[in-house]
């Protein structure tokens, strides 16, 4: 009996020692707890948000933003337009490589300053090869470079997009207007999407993105360049908060040789269709049936 | 009857089990502090990684998955391969199996708790793992073949929950079990094992984009090397619980797994061949990611040890398992089961996942290699599984063998002073 005891009072102290040691290695979860809100925690998705739930939502991610970054952002959610599906082209015969729409992409959608990061990937290719095995993307010599043409790849915004297939959530999915986009408020943080698209297209934040107060882009949107919560993917958008109000994505303004094209598909009058119906025009990795909505051609 | 009796006596049962799983030798009180201090460290990598974000990881977003998504694959085969022990049973109706039936169930409920935590651990945000619950989250079935595992996994595991704790409840009774509440469960989750290592094997397969995983092959060498690992851990563990509890277990069960092995570990180094053959024959870009693996490519090489490791320890473990001299010591035996564990762990794990990612999908070169934060999770995980497989095995054996049993339920169960000591370890 005496054994029983003695070998109970052990075991209480053995599992209050394990109790504290637990609690312990566990510690750092209060600061983790800290930046979770409970409303932020049972947020619904995007598309079960009823306008002023929206709104309320909108308003605590413009505090959030305040607080953490200190900088006065406006967070919209712009509806796609009726009657409009985006398309994108890209004039490869005049594309040199400078790599501005890289940094005006990282620019305009508050990238992590730290990570350098982009949607846009330019590889420097071999003339007269589409192998992407001969490409390379870290290129560091004036451009354009004799003998080499450059591709740059980003989002294709797939009407059949693995990455919206595989996403266990529907934290991702395509809009009317043909953008993928994806519910920064839902997404676990699996990467499934970023192991299915065959095009590099996704990018996780693997910490919370840097960016200095002066150089945030305050023209946000909710499912487009509002700063990424860590721990969450994200992608092109074709700058929705941009395109939706009837301006032109970023890179595009920022190419300096004219080389990309953006515009309605559904309007016959627009430059897009143009080149669709006047150049000869390619999608990368056709085979994989991805359809995407991203088109490159040559002049010649 | 006896449905409201039970309602009350089974968790009283489970109560005293769990109560009894802190008994032991002195030897069990060193293996089980070990694992909890492993246990912590590890759950304070984890919590750190947590606030930090996954950067604390090697991990990319050119290699996306890494050690934790490895080891959750390997732990997936693990957990089908335990079922093993049950076709032997119950389809062949091989009596000596009966008995360690449950112990491969065993060591699947843990296997399948450990795969789980490995895909808690790779989240970016756990805490949202609620959207994941059909009904109140937005659950992507039947589309995304992750619902499909999040389906299986669970499923497989209520269904060895429920059998194990079924026979034991009715074995600590002193009842017969009734066929009724266990067969068609044991029989469903034979294919069920099957299930879970097979839409394991599509959530890669299906990626068109990924040539390395996108081979209709990929299922099938999965089930084969779920079968090698499966038998060879029971076959080691089998020895041990004999060892320190005296079990009287006999020769049989283990004889039947080796004979499922001699076959296993061959056609798993078969189908293995025919890819290699396949990539390297044909060339071009499907063959980068094997290059990459085996040999390197453009100077780098982080994996080809460790593949090469892999085919060492499966070749080896094929050779002695067709040896005569594995028949007759059991430390060959033995041998050659460690060697098809670590083979197939590395080869299922980081052999499998990481040249899914190298060269990346725009054919760039970007390696991967863990973090002393992935490995501290990694240990703190599998030290998890371990200690839930040794309370499982440490408090089911004793009812098993009828040391531990209640006679008449009613009556308040005397518990016979020297069980704990017998059990222990």
């Amino acid at each position: 009996m005496n054994d029983v005891t003695r070998r109970t009072a052990l075991k209480g102290a053995g599992a209050t020692l394990g109790a504290a040691a637990f609690a312990h290695a566990l510690a750092p979860l209060t600061e983790w707890t800290e930046d979770l809100s409970l409303d932020a925690f049972l947020q619904r998705h995007y598309k079960e948000l009823t306008p002023s739930d929206m709104k309320a939502v909108l308003w605590r991610l413009q505090m959030d933003a305040k607080r953490e970054y200190g900088r006065d952002v406006t967070i919209q959610d712009l509806p796609p337009q009726e009657g409009v599906g985006f398309g994108y082209a890209l004039n490869l015969s005049i594309c040199i490589g400078c790599r501005k729409c890289v940094e005006a992409c990282h620019q305009e959608n508050n990238h992590d300053r730290r990570t350098g990061n982009s949607y846009i990937r330019v590889l420097e290719m071999e003339q007269g090869s589409l192998d992407m095995e001969r490409g390379n993307a870290d290129y560091d010599h004036a451009v354009p470079a004799p003998g080499k043409y450059y591709l740059p790849v980003q989002c294709q915004q797939c009407d059949n997009a693995p990455c919206v297939k595989v996403c266990p959530v529907q934290a991702t999915w395509k809009e009317q207007d043909g953008v993928v986009v994806v519910d920064y408020n839902w997404c676990i943080g699996c990467r499934y999407c970023e192991a299915a698209c065959p095009y590099h297209a996704r990018r996780f934040n693997w910490s919370k993105p840097e960016v200095p107060a002066d150089e945030i882009n305050p023209d946000q949107g909710y499912l487009s360049n509002r700063i990424r919560p860590q721990g969450v993917v994200e992608k092109c958008t074709f700058c929705l908060h941009r395109t939706r109000a009837g301006r032109l994505p970023a890179c595009l303004e920022a190419c300096p040789t004219g080389a990309r094209v953006f515009g309605n598909l559904l309007d016959p009058k627009s430059p897009i269709r143009w080149v669709l119906e006047n150049k000869r025009v390619f999608v990368l990795k056709e085979e994989l049936g991805t359809r995407p909505r991203f088109f490159y051609f040559f002049d010649k | 009857m006896a449905a409201s009796r039970h309602v009350l006596d089974y968790p009283r049962f489970l109560g005293r089990l769990l109560w009894m799983s802190t008994d032991g030798s002195w030897r069990f009180y060193v293996w089980m502090t070990a694992l909890t201090a492993i246990c912590l460290v590890g759950a304070n990598a984890w919590a750190r990684q947590l606030v930090d974000g996954m950067a604390l990881t090697g991990m990319s977003d050119h290699v996306s998955w890494g050690l934790y998504v490895a080891n959750f694959t390997f732990g997936v085969g693990l957990a089908a391969g335990a079922v093993m022990m049950v076709i032997p049973a119950y389809l062949y109706h091989d009596h000596e199996m009966h008995d360690v039936t449950l112990v491969g169930e065993l060591l699947a409920v843990a296997a399948i708790a450990l795969s789980l935590l490995f895909i808690v651990v790779d989240m970016g945000h756990p805490e949202r793992a609620w959207h994941l619950i059909p009904g109140v989250g937005r659950f992507n079935w039947p589309v995304s073949m992750l619902t499909w595992d999040v389906v299986v996994l669970n499923g497989y595991l209520l269904l060895n929950l429920h059998v194990c704790g079924y026979l034991l409840y009715m074995r600590f009774l002193g009842q017969k079990p009734r066929k009724r509440w266990y067969l068609p469960f044991v029989f469903l989750s034979i294919f069920w094992a099957v299930s879970i290592h097979s839409v394991t094997a599509f959530l890669y397969s299906g990626l068109g984009g990924r040539p390395f995983w996108n081979s209709a092959l990929l299922a099938p060498r999965f089930i084969a090397s779920a079968f090698i690992t499966g038998p060879a851990f029971v076959i080691l563990l089998l020895q041990v619980i004999r060892r320190f509890t005296g079990l009287p277990i006999g020769e049989g069960p283990g004889r039947t797994l080796t004979s499922v092995m001699r076959v296993t570990v061959l056609l798993n180094l078969f189908m293995l061949g025919s890819e290699v053959f396949t990539a390297f024959y044909t060339g071009g870009a499907h063959a980068a990611p094997v290059q990459y693996l085996f040999f390197g490519l453009h100077g780098h090489h982080a994996l080809v040890p460790w593949i090469w490791t892999a085919v060492a320890c499966n070749v080896g473990s094929a050779v002695l398992l067709h040896l005569p001299a594995s028949r007759r010591h059991v430390t060959v035996l033995n041998v050659a089961c460690v060697l098809a564990f670590v083979g197939v762990w590395i080869e299922k794990g980081m052999g499998l996942i990481i040249p899914g990612f190298v060269p990346s999908t725009l054919h760039e070169l970007v390696e991967y290699v863990p973090t002393l934060t992935e490995w501290k999770i990694t240990a703190g995980i599998w030290a998890f599984g371990l200690m839930l497989l040794t309370v499982a095995v440490k408090v089911a054996l004793p009812v098993l063998s009828g040391q531990l049993a209640s006679h008449g339920a009613h009556e308040p169960v005397q518990r016979p002073p020297d069980v704990a000591r017998q059990s222990a370890a």
